[in-house]
């Protein structure tokens, strides 16, 4: 039960000790030593009736002691003054009221998620600093050793300190761009648990919410946990033991009924909103692909839709299937055709070009497409799957 | 904080630009110069004129040329002050260069 306070707590308490002390290292050991201490305590004295305030006013008074400290050794040493030494006074004047700490994860998610960072410390700082992952978790997620990502969070963090990255929420002008960087990195991790590590995917649904808890105005922060939720939800349907299986021949009783329901009402929230960017259009597609009779017309017009808003090849190809569903193969065929030379590395291109040229009678043609997507398969379920459909046709 | 917006592009640029950018550009880089938030920097000569000096083992050794071989040469430089990096980022995107296929990179300055 502690664990899970400590885990909703965790962002809440560093995002605070960022703001009040203008530094992650500092903040991030400071919510360290209040969590160890409320981890010997609370067993014994049972919860606080308010625990974050408590963590975070013990995170404090921990780092202005420390802080004083250094100040102090500085002295007598006659070493320059630290840095900090300068706003000492003003510590000694602070109350810090119990009843309402600003939550500023807000500002927190804008700064770990900004551009100036590699995409890959952008991603390891949200799980550590929102998420309260330890960096093993995160390392072990990544497949990388703990010293190479304590190396790279180590890395962002100096970046943010050297280079004056703001802890704030961005100005309305910027605010769109910087969202998508924001949606973006979320969206990354869900991804990366999608392709198999469940724990990510968790992880990226719980940020998810906090992001649509703080900017419930925003349709595409919706769009984005719906989009996750919906997918999530037909998780244990995905697999057949080794075995990839399709949507259509999914079995529906191991969809997870109530976060299938819950991810279509959170849609229905950022279509109220006015929402029509590109979270919100995928979420969408998801929710009408679980319907028992798929409208693969409305499917496809979506998908035109998303081509606009992102222009990305990949989009074209899933609008091309989406026509096909929809009953016109020889026009997917088209589409797909057309997009040969640019996806020409992409499995799916060519899975998708087999599978329309068997709808349309040209086996042959078929095979060799089907054989070409065996050629670029990397791992085993795709592979048995592409095996399996070479063999059928 | 202070920072330098360093400002690189394909020599050449500039001639590819009809009168009324040309015009475009220079505004700009007046308007860049009277920006209070300014404390120094300076646009370049052409890559032509570029030399280069090394010291070793006592010896000067002078080359003609850039440093380094490549497309993207430096056409100058600001220094600016900002509040953060986002403010000296919104500096950097209103130079020209970055607008015309080349890129401005920007690093807080050391303090002293």
């Amino acid at each position: 039960m502690l664990e899970e306070v400590f885990r909703n707590e965790w962002g809440r308490v560093l995002a605070s000790l960022v703001g009040f002390l203008g530094d992650f290292d500092r903040a991030e050991e400071a919510a360290q030593e209040a969590f160890t201490i409320a981890a010997q305590q609370w067993p014994e004295s049972g919860l606080p009736d308010n625990p974050g305030a408590w963590l975070v006013r013990t995170a404090r008074n921990r780092a202005i002691d420390r802080i004083r400290r250094e100040r102090t050794l500085a002295q007598k040493i006659r070493l320059l003054p630290v840095p900090e030494a300068a706003t000492m006074d003003e510590f000694d004047d602070i109350e810090l009221d119990e009843t309402v700490i600003k939550d500023e994860r807000l500002e927190l998610i804008f700064t770990c998620c900004h551009p100036a960072l590699p995409l890959e410390g952008q991603v390891a700082l949200t799980l550590r600093a929102l998420g309260g992952l330890a960096t093993a978790e995160i390392a072990r997620a990544f497949l990388v050793s703990e010293e190479t990502m304590k190396r790279r969070l180590s890395r962002a963090k100096a970046k943010i300190k050297a280079t004056g990255i703001p802890f704030a929420v961005p100005d309305a002008h910027r605010l769109p761009d910087r969202l998508d960087a924001v949606l973006a990195v979320v969206y990354l991790i869900y991804n990366e648990g999608y392709a198999g590590r469940g724990d990510l995917g968790a992880e990226a649904i719980r940020l998810g919410r906090v992001l649509s808890g703080l900017m419930p105005d925003e349709p595409e922060t919706h769009g984005l946990l719906a989009l996750m939720m919906i997918h999530d939800a037909r998780r244990r349907a995905r697999f057949a033991g080794e075995d990839l299986v399709l949507l259509e021949d999914q079995d529906r009783s191991l969809w997870d009924a109530p976060q299938l329901a819950a991810g279509q009402a959170v849609l229905e929230r950022a279509v109220a909103l006015g929402g029509r960017g590109p979270y919100v259009v995928q979420a969408a597609i998801a929710s009408l692909q679980t319907r028992e009779r798929v409208d693969w017309a409305r499917v496809a017009g979506l998908y035109r839709r998303l081509v606009e808003l992102t222009g990305s090849p990949v989009v074209r190809l899933n609008h091309a299937a989406a026509m096909a569903q929809a009953g016109d193969p020889a026009a997917a065929l088209r589409t797909v055709d057309a997009l040969d030379p640019e996806l020409d590395g992409y499995l799916y291109l060519h899975s998708t070009r087999g599978e329309l040229l068997h709808r349309l009678g040209r086996d042959d043609d078929a095979r060799t497409a089907y054989r070409r997507a065996l050629e670029l398969a990397t791992s085993t379920p795709e592979r048995r799957f592409l095996t399996r459909r070479l063999e059928e046709i | 904080m202070q920072y330098a917006l360093m400002f690189y592009a394909e020599p050449g640029m500039e001639a590819g630009l009809s009168e009324a950018e040309r015009e475009a550009v220079q505004a700009e880089f007046l308007a860049l110069a009277d920006d209070p938030r300014r404390v120094g920097g300076a646009r370049l000569q052409p890559v032509e004129t570029a030399t280069c000096v090394r010291v070793t083992g006592g010896r000067t050794l002078v080359t003609d040329g850039p440093f380094a071989d490549t497309k993207e040469v430096l056409g100058g430089f600001a220094v600016v002050e900002a509040a953060d990096l986002d403010e000296a980022l919104e500096m950097a995107a209103r130079i020209p260069a970055a607008r015309f296929g080349g890129v401005v990179e920007v690093r807080p300055v050391v303090r002293r």
